[in-house]
């Protein structure tokens, strides 16, 4: 039965390399092609959860001291991760074909949906680090070309290079991790590091820590934490079911991933004992904070859910770096459906409103796109926590175990679930409800069913997913969800979310423009904290001290010494000879009848 | 009889000359007369080195002759190019002094 698995691999593959070798002309084609592979894989998945399976693997390559294998690891956690990554890939596939019915490079885009397929497939079956690492490139690649789709678009290729540069310093840090933790180890494979921690060797704490960090910065990388959390809102100059796919539900959520898988290898009670782990969970608690700051002032629908997204991100990696790996893939789980369906819904409404983004260029959409906003809304609820939505019962449990292990990130993190709130409702208020602020939304029309199944299909994971069969058996690490109606997180996630409620409610229904457009700190929120603008006056500065060192030694030594240096050699020697040239006959015979003397005395005397 | 040692002094004294007179003097004419000296100085050596450089059947080693005569036959034959390169350059120059003949200069 596990053999089936091999499939998972191999299928989108050969869907991404026929499309791009053969079928590239054939756009519908293609399209149909990778949508069909999407929904294989998807069955192939749910069989895989119905059955009991064992990990394979086969040997790649094999030096003395080192082992590298292609496995796929079929635990119930990668079964259960599978499951996220095809249902939500398979329904954005079925979006697409709506989605980008006229776009003339859908083979292209459909071909680049499959790599994507493929290299997800692989992080998340990864038996070992190596072929995680590798795999880890490869969705760096092929989110570089969904986000570069519209490379026509100056934005959109920038966005894309963005987006693998600040991934780039991630990874470097995650190579190293790799390396370290293979340098204390001896073993690349997950198996193999918890067979080492679990024997209680001796080893330094200092030097697994750093081990841990490095692999966390390329978590830190691919799941856009602060200080690298940059590239994520650019990246939403992809297609819009790009973003819901790649940049909120899978790709995004691969580094939380990562780091569950590393701390279920290296065990709770090791990791708990390292130098720095809680830096872990404090750059997750600041990166949602800020996150959730700069998405209050937001104005264009894709961005708001961007912010939404690093900020719901935040919160997981904190739930990692409090040791409690199981709330934060509860979170990752839940958060993937209803995070997906905002995206989609957003998707829907931009579709319907002629590619408007700007949501203060909508309002009133309610009455002209029913389902679209029922579904919208009930994904805000279950973004906000509201009780019986899934995204309540996994942000409860985060907040629980921030509640017991760090009182100042459980304040963190009520203040980010009522600002969630605040600024969900926000966009609901002003997109949806009100008048109708401009041409394009007038125009609007409920979208066609091919978008509405995967939106309603969404909906209804929105809501199911956190509930207790489910939830504790698809969630990647069967997190039971427990109420506990005594215990403060449970008054802080409702609190914050009627509070979040009503200011939104205050500020915003019925609003014509943004009240706090004047506001001072409100500029700062909007403008992202001058991040960006700090990064690029610092890469400019860096950028130009360097150069002005290398031109510097292009000019003195490359210019000066070596090339110069070798010329003005050459011509001085040059020079020397030409005086020799004098052309004067009987200097030359002079110098032959002095060079004959030498010859002879040479031979005879010598 | 004159020794090898004669001979050879002779011819020391005809080469010299023949270089200084290519060295020192500006007609081309006179430093081609001289070359031709310095040729006539290496046949009286390889004549002389002939003649007294006797085998065991009493003949002297004729090879050294011999060779005189292919040098004389080859500077005949190279006065006359020399001497018409000489015509053609007084032609082209109106000189035949080499203190102004130095367009190869560098």
């Amino acid at each position: 039965m596990e053999n089936l698995a091999w499939l998972l691999l191999a299928l989108p593959l050969l869907s991404a390399a026929t499309i791009h070798l053969g079928l590239k002309r054939l756009q519908t084609v293609s399209a149909l092609v990778s949508t069909a592979v999407a929904g294989v894989i998807l069955a192939v998945t749910i069989i895989l959860i119905g059955s009991e399976t064992e990990d394979l693997a086969f040997s790649w390559a094999s030096v003395p001291g080192l082992d590298l294998e292609i496995g796929l690891k079929l635990d119930s956690f990668a079964k259960n991760m599978m499951l996220v990554v095809t249902g939500v890939g398979f329904l954005v596939h079925l979006f697409s074909l709506a989605y980008m019915k006229d776009d003339s490079a859908k083979a292209r885009y459909f071909g680049a949906l499959s790599l994507f397929m493929f290299s997800m497939t692989g992080i998340v079956l990864a038996s070992n680090f190596i072929m995680m690492f590798i795999f880890w490139e490869l969705v760096g690649l092929s989110s570089y070309l969904l986000i570069g789709h519209w490379y026509e678009k100056d934005s959109a290729a920038d966005a894309a290079k963005k987006a693998f540069l600040t991934n780039r310093i991630g990874d470097f840090g995650f190579m190293i991790g790799i390396l370290m933790l293979w340098g204390i180890t001896g073993a690349l494979s997950f198996d193999g590091i918890s067979e080492f921690f679990a024997a209680t060797p001796e080893y330094s704490a200092f030097f697994v820590g750093t081990a841990v960090l490095c692999v966390f910065a390329g978590a830190m990388g691919k799941s856009a934490q602060a200080p690298l959390h940059v590239w994520l809102p650019d990246a939403m100059e992809g297609p819009t079911p790009v973003s819901a796919l790649i940049h909120a539900a899978t790709m995004v959520a691969a580094g939380v991933f990562m780091m569950a898988r590393l701390s279920l290898s290296i065990g709770t009670e090791t990791i708990e004992a390292l130098w720095g782990v809680n830096t872990i969970a404090w750059i997750g608690g600041i990166t949602s904070l800020l996150a959730a700051l700069m998405a209050t002032q937001q104005d264009d629908i894709k961005k708001i859910l961007a912010y939404s997204t690093l900020s719901q991100l935040g919160y997981m990696v904190m739930a990692v770096g409090l040791l409690n790996p199981e709330a934060g893939m509860f979170h990752l789980f839940t958060h993937a459906w209803f995070k997906a369906l905002l995206f989609l819904g957003s998707g829907a409404v931009i579709y319907a409103c002629h590619h408007e983004q700007n949501i203060w260029k909508m309002g009133g959409l309610k009455g002209k796109m029913p389902i679209t906003t029922i579904t919208f809304f009930i994904g805000t609820l279950a973004l906000c926590g509201f009780p019986l939505t899934a995204g309540f019962f996994s942000k409860e449990g985060i907040l629980e175990a921030a509640l017991h292990t760090n009182k100042a990130l459980f304040s963190i993190a009520a203040l980010v679930a009522c600002l969630t709130t605040f600024y969900m409702f926000r966009l609901f208020f002003i997109a949806f409800l009100g008048k109708n602020r401009s041409k394009n939304a007038d125009h609007a029309k409920e979208v066609g069913i091919l978008m509405l199944i995967p939106l309603i299909v969404l909906t209804v994971m929105a809501v199911i997913s956190g509930w207790n069969p489910i939830g504790e058996k698809l969630s990647p690490l069967h997190k039971a969800f427990i109420l506990h109606l005594d215990s403060p997180a449970f008054y802080a996630s409702i609190g914050s979310f009627i509070i979040g409620f009503l200011i939104a409610f205050k500020l915003y229904f019925n609003a014509e423009s943004d009240p706090l457009a004047d506001n001072g700190v409100a500029k700062v929120f909007r403008n992202k904290f001058y991040v960006d603008e700090f990064y690029a006056k610092l890469v400019g500065y860096a950028q130009d001290g360097v150069a002005a060192v290398i031109h510097f030694i292009d000019e003195l030594v490359i210019g000066g010494l070596l090339v110069g240096g070798l010329s003005r050699a050459a011509g001085g020697v040059g020079r020397l000879f030409t005086r020799m040239q004098s052309g004067n006959l009987q200097g030359y015979a002079g110098l032959f009848a002095l060079g004959v003397i030498l010859v002879i005395y040479l031979t005879v005397f010598v | 009889m004159a020794s090898l040692n004669d001979f050879l002094f002779v011819s020391g004294l005809l080469f010299a000359i023949g270089l200084a007179g290519v060295m020192i003097r500006r007609n081309i004419i006179v430093i081609f007369m001289c070359l031709e000296m310095m040729l006539a100085a290496a046949n009286i050596t390889l004549v002389a080195f002939s003649r007294f450089n006797v085998s065991e059947n009493g003949l002297p080693d004729y090879d050294g002759q011999l060779l005189v005569f292919f040098i004389i036959t080859v500077a005949a034959a190279e006065v006359a190019v020399g001497l018409a390169i000489i015509v053609a350059l007084y032609r082209a120059r109106q000189t035949i002094n080499v203190e102004d003949l130095t367009s190869m200069r560098g």
